[in-house]
């Protein structure tokens, strides 16, 4: 192994992909500069639009009620919504937003409930709508409330006490520490970002150094000097690898600091990210480096088998549709590892993707399986080490090199 | 010393089947020498220059290229050879001394050798005007000197050309004309195709006819003159590969 050559072709890969304005948006502009745009600008306006509509006066419709002056007073009384008169197409309002709920008082509803029979108040609104929704939860919990306060005189009655419904309280608590609380619920979304972020970095290098030279015309020059095959794939190889890795890191970097800066605004309490923020805020450098430790045989195994498809192809386009679904195939067991319940087993450890991911999600947890971690960062180190080979000998064959 | 010993190379092809497209060449070209392989296009040029070159694997025979063996010592035959063709392009974002020392760092040329190497053909070739413009930048011109300085780096003792005057304008040509005709001077072994007559007469001391994969015709230009009773060199390939193939 010449270790000159290798290095000799990584520098000038190296050099040519630092001036490739490409290189520059994928890797460099996206992650520092696209990421935090998109979080700060999605976060800050979906806090603006919820403000909106919980600001807003929903409008109501009573149907019917008439027989009814007590319930009637209970919601005139609130002061979150505004009544408008009834409107025989109040179904059609509702899906045109004109209004935002209906409530339908039942024929005798007060009479009923005088003689303790049961009846049933329906309030109607348009599902999925963010107003709507907000407008008919004001209803209900008035009408909750109401309906506590007439049980509560009716015990009041009988001389019995608000007790006898509530024997006993049942109280959930947590125990775990606030950094496990969070890595539960998003250790998963980082291991998935680090993995899906190590083969996007892969993708556009990966077509560069192989389809890219073909269709260019350097693939003859490079062939035509000294240096042997295997030390030409395997510089080219390592430059994949970096821009692989930088993106990720990158990302990473970037992502953090988006999610610091949210909660510095206090964005990210509103918008339910508090967890996330909090939990890249604490995590340390030794979840960090593990979590990359882990990736790193899963971005070789990226680099060795993207470098080995976009070989095949003669130009750079052609690549780019080899290689596009390929990002399925990553995204399927990344995402299957976000699942609820699924945790990490013996047989899982050997399915590539799937069981780095699921392991990322326990080490930002804060739970290290040394064993189940070397187990899964072996058994990816072999399914990386055969993609390189396979690389390797894809470089060697004149029907893959010169595809006509 | 340029030696081919029947060099053959097949390809499968799925519609066409095996395709034979070099058929147990044999030739010798001495240091000094221009040796012009002439032929159609898809006669199979290309294909025996990549083997010499050791771009390719030959499926039968062999060639020695300086004492070594293209198939068993690829790596030495290719440090003893410099390759330019109209298909080898150069790096677009190297800088053109970038790009020639690369290539001569990839040859094994140590630091101190290779400044003065990069030096010595940039004064040549007259490239200081543009040494540190990027090769996306360059003319045509420009662009193919920097090919021959990058062909020169490691002052190969074998150089082949493959229809290196392709697409060129006449000053261009004629540089790489001059260029080739200087490496003679030098004595280094050349292997030269073209389809430009003007060029073999003015270059090739031997010449080799192709025609399907076989090498149907080789010798001094003066001997294959007397042996075909015909001056034009262009008359003579159609004797030689059949009046058909001229349709």
């Amino acid at each position: 192994m010449n270790f000159r050559n290798v290095g000799i072709v990584y520098r000038k890969e190296l050099t040519e992909w630092l001036r490739d304005k490409r290189t520059l948006i994928s890797t460099v502009v996206v992650p520092l500069l696209a990421f935090p745009l998109l979080i700060l600008g999605f976060s800050y306006l979906a806090v603006s639009l919820i403000g909106k509509a919980e600001k807003e006066a929903p409008k109501i419709m009573i149907l019917g009620g008439q027989d009814s002056p007590q319930v009637l007073s209970v919601l005139s009384k609130l002061k979150d919504i505004e009544i408008v008169p009834y409107s025989s197409d109040w179904k059609t309002q509702i899906s045109e937003k004109q209004i935002r709920a209906a409530v339908d008082v039942p024929e005798g509803f007060q009479a009923a409930l005088e003689r303790g029979a049961e009846k049933t108040v329906k309030i109607y609104f348009y599902e999925g709508e963010l107003k709507s929704s907000i407008g008919a939860g004001h209803v209900e919990k008035s009408l909750k409330d109401y309906r506590d306060e007439v049980i509560k005189d009716r015990l009041a009655t009988k001389n019995i006490s608000a007790s006898v419904l509530k024997p006993f309280d049942i109280k959930q608590e947590n125990v775990a520490p606030p950094e496990k609380v969070s890595g539960a619920a998003f250790g998963g979304f980082i291991g998935y970002m680090v993995i899906l972020l190590c083969m996007t970095g892969a993708i556009y290098p990966a077509i560069d150094l192989t389809a890219g030279e073909k269709e260019r015309g350097t693939m003859e020059t490079i062939l035509s000097s000294p240096i042997s095959r295997m030390h030409l794939v395997l510089g080219k190889f390592l430059l994949v690898l970096t821009a692989a890795l930088a993106t990720a890191a990158l990302s990473v970097l970037s992502m953090g600091t988006s999610f610091a800066v949210m909660r510095n605004l206090g964005i990210s309490a509103q918008s339910g990210r508090g967890e996330a923020a909090a939990l890249l805020l604490h995590l340390g450098p030794k979840p960090v480096a593990l979590i990359f430790t882990m990736a790193l045989p899963l971005a070789v195994l990226f680099a060795s088998a993207l470098m080995t498809i976009a070989l095949f192809a003669k130009t750079y386009k052609e690549a780019q549709s080899y290689l596009t679904p390929m990002t399925f195939l990553v995204v399927i067991p990344a995402v299957a590892s976000l699942l609820p319940g699924v945790e990490l087993t013996p047989k899982l450890a050997l399915v590539p993707i799937l069981s780095t991911s699921l392991v990322c999600k326990e080490i930002i947890a804060g739970t290290y399986h040394w064993n189940s971690m070397a187990a899964i960062f072996a058994s990816s180190c072999i399914y990386a080490a055969a993609a390189l080979f396979i690389a390797v000998k894809m470089f060697q064959r004149e029907s893959v090199l010169f595809r006509s | 010393m340029i030696e081919a010993r029947g060099l053959s190379k097949r390809f499968q092809d799925k519609k066409r089947g095996e395709i034979r497209a070099v058929d147990n060449v044999s030739f010798t070209c001495q240091p000094g020498k221009i040796y012009g392989l002439l032929g159609a296009n898809g006669a199979g040029k290309t294909t025996t220059l990549r083997m010499l070159a050791t771009i390719l694997e030959p499926t039968d025979g062999t060639a020695i290229v300086c004492g070594h063996d293209v198939v068993e010592q690829p790596e030495k035959v290719r440090a003893n050879v410099g390759f330019l063709s109209t298909a080898t392009a150069l790096y677009p974002r190297l800088t053109a001394q970038e790009l020639v020392e690369y290539f001569g760092r990839l040859n094994g040329l140590d630091e101190p050798t290779l400044k003065k190497r990069v030096d010595d053909i940039f004064n040549r070739l007259d490239m200081n005007g543009f040494r540190d413009r990027r090769c996306d930048k360059l003319s045509t011109g420009m662009k193919q000197k920097t090919s021959i300085a990058r062909t020169l780096v490691h002052d190969p003792p074998v150089m082949i050309f493959d229809e290196p005057t392709t697409g060129l304008d006449v000053m261009t040509a004629r540089t790489i004309i001059t260029f080739i005709s200087d490496c003679r001077e030098r004595g280094k072994a050349i292997i030269f195709s073209t389809h430009i007559m003007s060029e073999v007469e003015r270059l090739c001391d031997h010449i080799g006819i192709i025609h399907d994969g076989k090498l149907l015709a080789d010798g001094t230009v003066p001997e294959l003159r007397a042996k075909y009773a015909e001056h034009n060199l262009e008359e003579i390939i159609v004797k030689v590969v059949g009046p058909q193939s001229s349709n």
